[in-house]
């Protein structure tokens, strides 16, 4: 707290430095808040991705990179199967987790907003959700290699309930270990932004609804899943992007039968090929970009967000 | 409040609904999902010197804690880790000022705001990895090294900027103008109205996006893994063992940063709800 008479001291002053802004137009004082974000962005995020676009065209050898002008890399790669072994691969896995994220993001947060009474309880209810993202996603999806592996804790569990005889083999290094990790990392991204779009609907609406003799089920296919569709666009965008960018989970859990796109393009950037690797980063943008922009378009994440 | 309170004295009169119960077991299987794996992790650390990374547990011990500190192939981990603890702070600062002045910015509409918003997305949903790749052609084309607190530094800002301009949106959003606006009335500058109306009101939103930050850059890999140069982060740390060595060390490191991470949550929470007790003290009751 300052006193009365600093900050009457301070007047004056600030006074006379505020004075002359009153002259600029309002666009002048946004863009200096949000200078420096523009800033960050322009340079370390824009000039980067238009410096691998550059390069994604250059010659290279075993020696070094060489400015060219050549699609050979653009040809390489998208004339190769792995190519679209691995886009079509990754595809599918994103597809799957993001059903599955959708269904629990969905649901859990409708028990959250809608179904919790305390918001205290609802407070712990969060934190116990965010409490495993405190440790390092890397230890994260380790963690399945114990729980999920042939004398891991999962198949003692079920040997011991006598559903099984013997221990359950698929369970760790396949597709289905991929996408339990997955599912795992990955929900509370759905949760979030579903949470945040049903916390602004007005519970006397859901209330007048049920009041004027809608079912459950209407109230949700008419009134919450259009008023929280910003949220699952929003997670939706996340789980995807996370999915296509994914680097060790397919690496370490799939046990070597599978690569992601990224963990392949990771392979060309440590042998310092550098030009396909910019060229399969293109891609990879574009193909996200598409996607993205295709999610953006059914809801105008920007309206909703900045109001 | 009332509205809310009297809508929620009539639903407890009709009972609950069958799909709290369906919903609320549905929440205890996803919990049950989450943590499953960590407790096993949890458990496993404290495996005795004998013992694996996978079950039986062979004794019990803190071994593979000591394992932690001991000099040797751990020899880096507290080092690691106190870099990433400083990476950390210095990003969750930054993000904190940088999304706050741009969450406010963002209240009016400005010639390019549309064209920096989407940027920010596609930061957000840019592959990880390919930022860093980027930022790491930039410094060899600019004949620097990459370090932590350059190319790093600069790789994580990207990734964390984006989500605390969307946080502080929602923190902005709930915020009423009218406080504002009376600050004008009274004769506040537009400086004065920052720093002694606007900011203390936003503060635990503010304090929430710095945590956030924090634990985004704390746990960060694929953005950092290419710029880092020769002293790494803990995580990148974890994920060469990961590579050379499968021993229950790295189900301690897992432990131990979680029983930190509790600490450090539970400390900003305490001050959150303290602050916020002092704050409901200090209103006029109606």
């Amino acid at each position: 707290m300052t006193s009365l008479p600093q900050a009457v001291a301070a007047l004056p002053r600030w006074r006379r430095l505020a004075l002359p802004a009153r002259r600029w137009p309002p666009w002048v004082a946004s863009w200096m808040q949000v200078g420096p974000l523009a800033f960050v962005l322009i340079v370390l995020f824009a000039l980067p991705t238009v410096l691998f676009v550059v390069v994604s065209f250059w010659d290279y050898d075993r020696t070094g990179i060489y400015p060219a002008f050549i699609l050979d890399n653009y040809r390489d790669l998208l004339t190769t199967p792995a190519t679209i072994r691995v886009y079509v691969s990754s595809l599918s896995f994103a597809v799957i987790v993001w059903a599955i994220t959708l269904f629990f993001g969905f649901n859990i947060a409708q028990f959250l907003i809608f179904h919790v009474r305390s918001a205290a309880v609802r407070t712990v209810f969060f934190l116990l959700c965010a409490i495993p993202f405190w440790t390092s996603g890397i230890i994260r999806t380790i963690a399945w290699i114990p729980f999920l592996g042939r004398n891991g804790a999962f198949n003692q569990i079920v040997m011991g309930l006598h559903l099984t005889s013997k221990p359950l083999d698929f369970l760790l290094f396949s597709n289905f270990a991929v996408i339990v990790t997955y599912v795992n990392l990955f929900t509370l991204l759905m949760v979030g932004p579903i949470a945040n779009s049903m916390a602004k609907i007005d519970p006397e609406l859901i209330e007048a609804a049920r009041d004027a003799g809608a079912s459950r089920w209407r109230v949700l296919v008419e009134i919450i899943i259009p008023l929280s569709k910003t949220g699952i666009a929003l997670g939706s965008v996340l789980v995807f992007t996370q999915v296509m960018g994914d680097f060790f989970v397919v690496k370490q859990m799939s046990g070597g039968q599978s690569a992601s796109i990224v963990s392949a393009l990771a392979t060309e950037i440590s042998a310092m090929q550098y030009p396909p690797a910019a060229a399969s980063a293109v891609v990879l943008v574009l193909f996200v970009a598409v996607l993205v922009a295709g999610m953006m378009r059914i809801v105008d994440v920007r309206k909703e967000l900045v109001k | 409040m009332m509205i809310g309170g009297r809508s929620n004295a009539a639903a407890a009169r009709r009972g609950r609904p069958w799909t709290f119960y369906a919903l609320g077991g549905l929440f205890g299987l996803f919990l049950l999902f989450l943590y499953g794996p960590m407790l096993v992790i949890y458990l496993l650390s404290f495996q005795g010197p004998n013992g694996g990374v996978t079950f039986p547990m062979v004794g019990a011990s803190l071994v593979w804690f000591e394992d932690i500190v001991k000099p040797g192939q751990m020899a880096n981990i507290p080092v690691a880790f106190g870099r990433s603890i400083a990476l950390a702070s210095v990003i969750s600062l930054l993000t904190a000022a940088i999304s706050v002045a741009a969450g406010l910015g963002f209240r009016r509409r400005f010639p390019g705001s549309g064209v920096l918003f989407y940027l920010a997305v596609a930061s957000l949903v840019m592959p990880s990895l390919l930022v860093g790749f980027g930022i790491g052609l930039g410094f060899k084309a600019l004949g620097l090294p990459p370090s932590l607190f350059t190319s790093a530094l600069g790789a994580q800002l990207t990734w964390t900027l984006p989500f605390g301009m969307f946080a502080m949106f929602a923190v902005v959003n709930r915020f009423n103008r009218a406080y504002e606006e009376a600050a004008n009335d009274l004769g506040a500058s537009p400086w004065q109205r920052l720093r002694h109306v606007t900011l203390p009101i936003l503060l635990p939103g503010i304090i929430g996006v710095a945590m956030g930050a924090f634990t985004l850059s704390y746990d960060e890999y694929a953005r950092t893994t290419l710029v880092i140069g020769q002293r790494n982060t803990l995580p990148i740390e974890i994920y060469a063992l990961i590579s050379s060595a499968t021993s229950p060390t790295l189900f301690a490191i897992g432990t131990v940063t979680t029983a930190v991470s509790f600490l450090i949550i539970g400390l900003t929470l305490w001050r959150i709800f303290h602050m916020q007790a002092r704050r409901a003290a200090g209103a006029p009751q109606p």
